[in-house]
């Protein structure tokens, strides 16, 4: 038996919502970042752009919803494959490691995007 | 994993861990071997594979947004950077897996509405996912180069 302390929000609902909120979030901030870029920018028109209250908000949105979906996805991932079942007695462990690595990495990510958002 | 042989009886560990009563009981563990999955199955796997892909992909996308941000020589070294051959293609790769997890996951959910459920929708959905994203991909693959 997998055990839920190492999910989101402690229950299945809550992290299905949550997924698919962050989804929605990402996906609008894809769609619209794309479209910019995809129009053409020069320097000037894209620190204008990121340079205004709204656009920072609307990153930051999309950096903490991207945390919230892979942390809920790639609890997914590691408690479909590394657990005892499959893996014997060593996949407990390799899952704890795991969690443990992508949650560094996630925290590095939103502290570095803050860190260019707000340019400290 | 151990994989029992044709015919083979299952024996010690995997007995245990099967809850194996009978010793002679025919067992066939071989999956792999065969494995031929549905064209929704393979949509699955893929979105799976790829959203992990992405969560380092997002590496490269702060440093392009660390870079284009940083001043007008840095956004202008970043161009030059993204336009030799081989970091065009990391980032259509980066692009194609997103564009690929966005497009399977819009279909997902779609069908958490309950929309295209049965084995025929999920098909068809399947089918839609592929050419949608190849037609992404490959715009978006024009538009690069
Ligand atoms: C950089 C951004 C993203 C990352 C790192 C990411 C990562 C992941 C991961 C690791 C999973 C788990 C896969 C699984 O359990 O099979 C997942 C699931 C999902 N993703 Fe994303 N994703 C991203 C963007 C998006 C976008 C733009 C959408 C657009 C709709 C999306 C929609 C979904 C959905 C609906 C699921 C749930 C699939 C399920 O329940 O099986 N994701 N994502
Ligand atoms: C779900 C329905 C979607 C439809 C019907 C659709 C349709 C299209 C079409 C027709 C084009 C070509 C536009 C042109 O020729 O200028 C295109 C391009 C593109 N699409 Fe989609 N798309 C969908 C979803 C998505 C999603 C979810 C993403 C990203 C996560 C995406 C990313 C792109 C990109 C990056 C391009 C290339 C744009 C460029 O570089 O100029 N699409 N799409």
């Amino acid at each position: 038996m997998v055990t839920a302390i190492t999910s989101m929000g402690r229950s299945g609902l809550h992290d299905w919502l949550m997924q698919r909120v962050s989804a929605v979030i990402i996906l609008a901030y894809v769609l619209y970042v794309g479209g910019v870029v995809a129009s053409g920018v020069d320097y000037a028109s894209w620190k204008a752009l990121y340079s205004q209250t709204w656009m920072r908000i609307f990153s930051l949105l999309a950096l903490l919803s991207f945390g919230a979906h892979a942390w809920v996805g790639l609890w997914s991932v590691f408690t479909d494959y590394l657990t005892e079942r499959m893996l014997g007695a060593v996949g407990d462990k390799l899952r704890f490691l795991a969690q443990a690595l992508s949650a560094v990495i996630m925290f590095t990510y939103i502290v570095w995007g803050i860190q260019i958002l707000w340019g400290l | 994993m151990t994989f029992l042989k044709p015919g083979e009886a299952p024996s010690g560990e995997l007995c245990k861990r099967y809850s194996i009563v009978k010793d002679k009981r025919p067992v066939n563990l071989d999956i792999v071997g065969s494995m031929h999955l549905p064209v929704t199955a393979w949509i699955s796997i893929t979105h799976r594979i790829t959203g992990v892909i992405l969560f380092a992909a997002v590496a490269v996308l702060l440093w392009a947004l660390d870079t284009s941000l940083a001043g007008p020589e840095s956004f202008d070294t970043l161009r030059e950077t993204l336009g030799s051959p081989v970091f065009k293609l990391v980032m259509w790769a980066v692009l194609a897996v997103l564009i690929y997890h966005g497009i399977a996951g819009v279909k997902h959910l779609i069908m958490d509405f309950g929309i295209g459920e049965s084995m025929e929708g999920g098909v068809l959905g399947a089918r839609i996912v592929i050419a949608l994203s190849l037609l992404c991909s490959v715009v978006a693959g024009v538009w690069l180069w």
